[in-house]
């Protein structure tokens, strides 16, 4: 376990009431900082991850010791410039990096809480993650920003809080999520509950982990993080490590090798039941719902200037929905900039290094901070 | 900066929010933007341009102005600008009647087609007309709808807008539009600026 004393936490003793109904405090909160915090507090940049992320956004991850996910994005001279910037990332709640999720122990069994953890919600994310301007003494944000279910919180964030953000930049993501990618996660929630290692939930007890549901929840969810045209120019019909098909149903193809091999390497590092809860919030994501319906009102009260960037190719978290929250926020004219950016790399664009995306993140984070 | 551009900025009032419809690279935006009035936002078509907007602090929407002009409010912006996009719409009307609704006052400048040497392509080389400002060949320009100083000025007081300033432009030398003039300008004006209200 030495490897996860690397985290840095706090316990937050503010009680939160989950939208759920119930109220949790003293729970634990993991987070990673990048960067310095200037003296007058005003260089303060909150990413927020995606389903499968952290806090490790950049540098190493010392539990994976794999790069941080946004290596592309965050560090010196990069779109957010560690020289200029201070850049705090928490796991979300529900996630297993050390925030409170399925897997922190229980005081009272000391056993790991599994499936009597409560649902959580893209909402109670985001109030929770509000816990470290307080820790950090910092009253307005620069900017808050975050891709795919990051981008969610980005919404969210500037819904709950319309003006502890100078700038907001929402990432390939939806105001509320689609029957589509509702489909997408219930079929990951599918296979991980049909492994019979899951135990209705409770496979820690008994120290076992349904990796084959989980393995095979990430294969299809990586699919949708592609496009057509990007697998068939990294794939193709390419055998794996032979010469022709082997008439058997062993991974002939290299797209079937490289999903396996996705499926395998992602149950080292993400639980389960995690998985169930994030993708179970995500779902629930529907940001206008409580206005009615008009994504406008959701931000009527907001400063905040965003800037809404999305991805020719991602059909997960396709340009027409970025749009939407685009269009809400010139209906109540909100200074609000857009980009679609043209890439063959699908949803996963975001994460990648796509020289349009993070120059114009890059130019438009520089600019505005400057002014 | 171009005298089209100059005539542009001069005709806004300080401080009052813009829309730029088509706003290129930001060239003038930028310019509005140190001089004029920070509130200022544009919509433009093309990928590479909107990034160069972007890299020069402006804020700007990618998007089709035929499209995407009918989320923007009624009377949200105080000037709306369309520089020389007019007549590369399928429905210029429709554009036409948005930015109105947009803005409280439009300003919209065309090429002329009236222009003589538009005239004199077309009458005696027997060509279409390639000139400084319709710089394409028939089969590659982006315009559909070439109009002239004249036709737009009667469009307008057909559809009874408010046309309150007409501005024609040649060589770099502006002058004043008036309905006895008009078809001297619409022979001797490469560039036709207007300020239009409801």
């Amino acid at each position: 376990m030495s490897k996860f004393e690397k985290i840095k936490k706090i316990i937050i003793k503010k009680p939160l009431k989950l939208d759920c109904g119930i109220t949790i405090s003293n729970y634990p909160l993991a987070f990673e900082t990048y960067g310095k915090l200037n003296k007058d507090k005003k260089n303060a940049i909150m990413v927020f991850h995606a389903l499968t992320g952290d806090q490790f956004a950049s540098g190493k991850n010392p539990v994976t010791n794999k790069d941080g996910w946004w290596s592309y994005v965050i560090g010196p001279n990069k779109a957010l410039d560690t020289n200029k910037y201070f850049i705090i990332c928490a796991n979300v709640i529900g996630g297993c990096m050390g925030s409170y999720g399925p897997s922190t122990l229980d005081e009272k069994s000391g056993k790991k809480i599994g499936i009597n953890f409560p649902i959580i919600t893209i909402n109670d994310m985001v109030n929770a993650q509000f816990n470290l301007l307080d820790h950090f003494n910092i009253d307005k944000l620069f900017c808050v920003t975050g891709g795919s279910m990051g981008g969610m919180q980005v919404l969210q964030f500037v819904a709950n809080y319309p003006n502890k953000s100078k700038i907001a930049i929402p990432i390939a993501c939806s105001a509320s999520h689609s029957a589509q990618n509702i489909a997408f996660n219930e079929l990951g929630r599918q296979a991980i509950m049909a492994d019979e290692n899951w135990k209705n939930g409770n496979y820690e007890l008994e120290n076992i982990s349904p990796a084959k549901g989980l393995s095979v929840a990430r294969m299809a969810a990586h699919i949708t993080y592609l496009s057509k045209k990007g697998l068939e120019e990294k794939f193709g019909r390419k055998l794996q490590k032979r010469d022709k098909i082997k008439f058997s149903f062993d991974a002939d193809f290299q797209i079937e090798s490289y999903l396996r091999y996705q499926g395998s390497i992602f149950v080292d590092r993400f639980d389960a039941n995690s998985y169930l809860y994030i993708t179970r919030a995500m779902d629930y994501f529907d940001l206008s719902k409580s206005f009615n319906g008009d994504l406008s009102k959701v931000f009527r009260n907001t400063k905040t200037k965003f800037f809404i960037i999305s991805f020719t190719s991602d059909w997960l978290y396709p340009t027409a929905e970025n749009r939407e929250i685009v269009i809400a926020l010139n209906a109540i004219n909100a200074d609000v900039g857009f980009l679609e950016v043209k890439s063959d790399k699908g949803h996963d664009s975001f994460l990648l290094d796509v020289p349009d995306f993070t120059n114009s993140l890059k130019n438009f984070v520089d600019n505005s901070y400057r002014i | 900066m171009k005298e089209e551009f100059k005539i542009i900025a001069n005709s806004i009032e300080k401080d009052k929010s813009i829309l730029d419809v088509g706003c290129g690279d930001g060239e003038l935006m930028k310019f509005i933007n140190e001089n004029i009035s920070k509130k200022i936002r544009g919509l433009e078509i093309s990928k590479d341009n909107v990034q160069k907007c972007i890299e020069r602090g402006l804020t700007v929407i990618e998007g089709n102005a035929e499209m995407d002009l009918q989320q923007f409010p009624s009377n949200s912006f105080d000037y709306v600008i369309l520089s020389q996009t007019l007549q590369a719409f399928l429905n210029p009307e429709k554009v036409i009647s948005d930015l109105l609704r947009i803005g409280k006052t439009s300003i919209v400048t065309i090429p002329n087609f009236g222009f003589w040497k538009v005239r004199f392509n077309l009458l005696f080389k027997g060509t279409m007309p390639v000139t400084k400002t319709l710089p394409n060949e028939w089969y590659n320009t982006p315009n559909l709808h070439m109009c002239s100083i004249k036709d737009f000025v009667n469009f307008c007081n057909n559809r009874k807008i408010n046309l309150f300033k007409s501005l024609a432009l040649t060589n770099n030398k502006v002058s004043s539009i008036n309905k006895f003039n008009l078809n001297f300008k619409n022979l001797t004006s490469e560039l036709g600026i207007f300020l239009i209200e409801k």
